[in-house]
């Protein structure tokens, strides 16, 4: 087991270099003139040389690389061009909310998909099944910017429960709460949709087993049995999809931000975008990545916490 | 034998064939220019002239979406192509010769999977500016790895099939048994893959474009008309809706379609699901 955490540790530091390599590819190696993005085609010559200095293009390309990296390392991700501040203190301010959006977002996703796909396998082949079957196909298919519009047109704009967007902060907790309800309602739709559907079937794989009858012939209540019984044995391909549910979570509050005008990262990237920020976009799109890489690698450590079976093998 | 078709493949088909016959008419005949301006006729109600009224720019709402029914269909068909031939390449490659090319081949899709089609979309415009083919690009480069990795493992099943064997024997190489051999005894598989990579690509673009990050006015796009209606749901909300649903429809319709052709190709599976 330690031979096996030791060779996923390698290959997911061995990842994050490569992930790195290719975000700084990408920003830095393309053809196209960083200094020329940032300032606009009427840039005089002068400007050009002294941007590109400032911004150390004129180094080769490895060392610019690897100096990125090192100063990455110890939270160093340069100055931002457009807010002329560190790009660390921005994400510093930011990830708060974008943690905060993303976590909702999981816990929303855990409470409904692990509800209804157990509440389906229970009910196999009847209207309760064929119900969230439906609902899921549906979930799984409405975009989540559309989602977020639709419930600010029914919350917000006819029945004026809720805020349309916006976040004045947690310094009044309840304010700050209803604003994040909607967000994390269209956040978590579309990954309930799929952890619904995997729980189902994963559920009902383990129901058809063995220990789940002798379970239920030696009169534990259905709902224990299914709590008990069969949940904790159809994690693993549950597990599996959550680490990428969170992942796809993290990137999913991007768009979610935009829609709600919420101040996390995901809004600083389109700033920054907009900016032609390029050291500010290139940090994030790095910490966006890291995340997606860390939550893989996260999962694949868990596999062995959740099936003991696993050690065995690995 | 059961010769009847899965009840998701039919409604798979009529919604897909819905959405794609309505971006072939539009090649042909809308009922009026996508692209015209009649200020005058600024948030006109549904009528016999324009059948879902008009938007703040006077513009029929319904030619718009015919429009963006075009666009969409043609992004993800160049997106799933491009990404889903340097993939089965990729996939037949890694399959045919093994050892540390496969490898590195299945090495490198995982890297794949670290960049959502956003993020890499999000790179490109910040380099390049934003336009609908660095959203093409995007959306091909996450096909790459998920099709590398469908081929890799039908194709690494097939090799062990008796007849390939034989034809090793008999002194074909490597990369004539993949073409000749194994691609057509995937495709099955390659298909199925491609028409659920298709309803993805179809809600990629969407967000793309609602994002800023694809299609540019005046090219009409179903997400980059949702991100215009957002500022007007107090005044028309209806402008919201249209949009919205033509994505839900072409999104479960390719996803119906994929579900029920891999139900045909594999029945053991739809008693499974």
């Amino acid at each position: 087991m330690g031979y096996f955490i030791f060779r996923r540790t390698v290959g997911f530091l061995l990842t994050l270099l490569v992930v790195s390599a290719v975000v700084f590819a990408v920003m830095n190696v393309l053809p196209g003139d960083p200094a020329l993005t940032i300032l606009g085609m009427d840039a005089t010559d002068d400007a050009l040389a002294a941007l590109r200095e400032q911004l150390g293009l004129n180094q080769p390309v490895l060392t610019r690389y690897f100096l990125w990296i090192w100063n990455a390392l110890q939270g160093d991700f340069g100055i931002s061009h457009s807010f002329r501040v560190p790009v660390s203190e921005l994400i510093a301010e930011r990830l708060p909310m974008t943690v905060s959006l993303a976590v909702a977002g999981m816990l929303f996703t855990l409470v409904i998909a692990l509800t209804l796909g157990i509440g389906a396998a229970a009910r196999h082949r009847k209207a309760g099944d064929w119900g969230v079957m439906f609902m899921s196909q549906i979930g799984i298919a409405v975009p989540a910017f559309w989602l977020s519009m639709l419930l600010v047109l029914l919350f917000a704009v006819k029945l004026r429960w809720l805020p349309p967007g916006g976040f004045a902060g947690w310094s009044d907790p309840v304010a700050a709460i209803r604003s994040l309800i909607l967000p994390t309602i269209a956040l978590g739709v579309v990954q309930s949709a799929v952890l619904a559907r995997v729980t189902r079937s994963s559920a009902l794989e383990v129901m058809r087993q063995d220990f789940v009858r002798t379970a239920r012939a030696s009169g534990l209540s259905r709902r224990r049995v299914l709590w008990r019984h069969v949940l904790p044995n159809a994690l693993v391909p549950i597990v599996t999809i959550v680490g990428m549910q969170f992942a796809a979570l993290v990137t999913g509050t991007i768009v979610i931000e935009n829609v709600f005008y919420l101040p996390g990262l995901g809004r600083l990237i389109f700033q920054s975008i907009a900016n032609r920020d390029l050291p500010t976009v290139q940090a994030l799109v790095m910490l966006f990545a890291a995340i997606v890489v860390t939550a893989n690698f996260v999962v694949d450590l868990l596999y062995v916490v959740i099936d003991p079976r696993l050690k065995a093998r690995t | 034998m059961n010769r009847r078709l899965p009840v998701n493949f039919i409604i798979g088909a009529v919604l897909v064939a819905l959405v794609v016959g309505t971006a072939a008419l539009s090649l042909v005949w809308t009922p009026h220019d996508a692209t015209q301006l009649t200020i005058s006729n600024k948030f006109a109600a549904p009528s016999s002239t324009h059948w879902l009224g008009t938007d703040q720019l006077g513009r029929d709402v319904l030619s718009q979406l015919m429009a963006g029914a075009r666009n969409s269909m043609a992004v993800a068909l160049v997106a799933v192509l491009l990404g889903g031939s340097v993939g089965v390449a990729l996939g037949l490659l890694a399959s045919a010769i093994g050892g540390w090319v496969e490898d590195g081949v299945m090495r490198l899709a995982d890297l794949g999977f670290a960049f959502p089609a956003l993020l890499f979309a999000i790179m490109l415009a910040a380099v390049f500016g934003p336009s609908l083919t660095n959203a093409v690009l995007a959306i091909a480069f996450i096909n790459i790895p998920v099709f590398a990795r469908v081929t890799r493992g039908a194709a690494n099943q097939v090799w062990t099939y008796d007849y390939v064997l034989a034809s090793r024997a008999a002194g074909l190489n490597r990369f004539a048994i993949s073409r000749d051999h194994i691609l057509p005894n995937i495709a099955a598989a390659i298909i199925v893959q491609a028409t659920i990579e298709f309803a993805v690509a179809i809600l990629a673009e969407a967000a793309l474009s609602y994002l800023g990050l694809g299609a540019q006015p005046p090219a009409s796009s179903w997400g980059r008309i949702l991100s215009e209606a957002q500022t007007l749901m107090y005044i028309a909300p209806q402008l919201a809706i249209y949009p919205g649903l033509c994505i839900v429809v072409a999104v479960v319709g390719f996803g119906l379609l994929g579900d029920g052709l891999r139900d045909m190709s594999d029945p053991r599976l739809s008693r499974e699901r």
